[in-house]
Formats: C-alpha cells, structure tokens, sequence
C-alpha cells in the first residue's frame, strides 16, 4: 500500500516536472527568436517611453548633422521612402520614429563594423507628422526631424 | 521555399551599397477585413541581420510601421567585389527567410 502511494506520487511529480519544462521551453522558445526585438519599445504609444525603451535615454540633442531625406508631401502614408544619413562620427545606431503613429517606433538600425551611417527604407505613417531620425552616437543621442505631409493614412484604413 | 528576396549590392571606391526587396505582407495587427470586419492578425518583419563575409554588418529591429514588401539599403566599407552579402529576416510569427548575393 505505502509503495504504490510511493509510485503514484512519483508519477505526479514526474509530470508536474515536465509540465513545467514544456512550459518553460515555450517560453523560451519566442524570446530566443526575438532575441533581439525590443516589444516594450515598439509597444509603446509614445516617444519617450519608446526611446527610454530602446536605448535607455529619451534626453536627444538636436543635430544639423543627421539629414533625412524623405518627400514634403506623401500621397501614400503606407509607402512613405525614408533614408538617414549622418555625418556625426562613431555611430551605433540609427532609429526612425513616426511622431504621429499609434505606436511611433518604426524601425531602429544597430550599425556593425564597418558599416556607415546611412540606412534607407519605407514606412508607413498614419498622418502628418514630423519624422524624427535619432542617431546614437557614443553615449550620446543626437536627433534631426522632418516633416511629411500625407494625404492618404497608412495606418488602419 | 524558394527565396523572393531580391538583393542588390554594388561596391564603388570601396563603399559597397546594398539594396534589399523582401516579400512580406507586414500587417500591423490593427488594420481591420472589410468584409468580416475582424482584425487581420499582426504579421510583420521584427529583425533582419545583414552580414557581409560572415561578420553582422548591420541589424534593423522592425515594427509594423515599415512598409508592405519592405525596401532596405544601406552602406558599408570592407568588402570587395565577390564578396558575398547574406541577409535573413524573421517574423512575428517566427518564420525567416535569407538570401545571399554577390557584391559586384
């Protein structure tokens, strides 16, 4: 009588032990795919939370040295072509944030050896709003903003 | 499957300029059928690694904010013509693809 309580309570811890990895194992399974994106940043509905999110600052100061290069007035706001280009030395990484969108974080770029400050890609933007680039920069943020004009939102819809 | 990604890199006075078209329907999740009218789930690009010569050159985290078949160009120093350029994306949903090209 006491074994077979013995086995029964074996066989219980057994499968509460391999709940418990095929649990952990699922969680684990999302982060190592997105190892490296950010949802608490992307996630977020405003700019310093995005920011401080991503980079672990939102104090930017404003640079003549970041130009972006991006059209007065998108007819389209789902295909608006974006490029960034800076002249600031040492840069880490470049990041693109739609001041008017649900979530304003559209895209942020980490910069390997070699590679030079420039990326260029096309976001959507929900409506007229300033585009702001913010290049990281040694442990400093350096931030530049154009503004697109659209007619037609890229967002819902 | 057979890779739709289409890759372009071209090297001048030792900048080679890479330029990227990838397939991808990128729906953020809030865009809504009209017909049913029931949200379309979101299914985007989160991150794609660009390596010239097995050595990361660039990684771009994305949201559902880049445009529908996403464009990507970027520059880097260090590589020759024959070189080769290797970019892979992954989605929300976990799948990736990845495509290689040679620098000319």
């Amino acid at each position: 009588m006491i074994d077979a309580k013995r086995r029964i309570l074996l066989k219980g811890s057994l499968a509460a032990g391999s709940v418990g990895i095929a649990v952990g194992a699922g969680l684990l399974t999302p982060s190592a795919v997105l190892g490296a994106w950010n949802e608490g940043a992307f996630g977020a509905t405003d700019i310093s939370t995005a920011l401080n999110g991503l980079l672990g600052s939102d104090a930017t100061e404003t640079s003549a040295d970041i130009t972006i290069k991006a059209p007065d007035i998108a007819e389209n706001g789902a295909v608006v072509p974006i490029t960034v280009e800076s002249s600031i030395g040492g840069v880490k990484s470049i990041s693109i944030i739609a001041s008017g969108n649900g979530t304003p974080l559209v895209a942020s770029f980490e910069l390997g050896e070699g590679a030079m400050p420039f990326v260029s890609t096309r976001i959507k933007m929900g409506k007229t709003a300033d585009v702001v680039a913010v290049v990281q920069a040694g442990d400093k943020l350096y931030s530049g903003a154009k503004n697109v004009k659209v007619t037609i939102g890229g967002c819902g819809g | 499957m057979a890779s739709t990604m289409k890759i372009r890199a071209k090297s001048k006075d030792g900048e080679t300029t890479v330029k990227a078209l990838m397939n991808h329907p990128m729906e953020t999740g809030l865009r809504k059928d009209k017909a049913t009218g029931e949200a379309i789930p979101a299914h985007f690009i989160q991150e794609v690694v660009c390596k010239a010569k097995d050595a990361v050159v660039m990684t771009a985290a994305w949201s559902g904010g880049i445009s529908k078949n996403p464009y990507i160009s970027f520059k880097f120093t260090g590589a020759n013509p024959g070189d080769s350029v290797e970019i892979t994306w992954t989605d929300n949903k976990g799948e990736s693809e990845t495509a290689t090209a040679e620098i000319s």
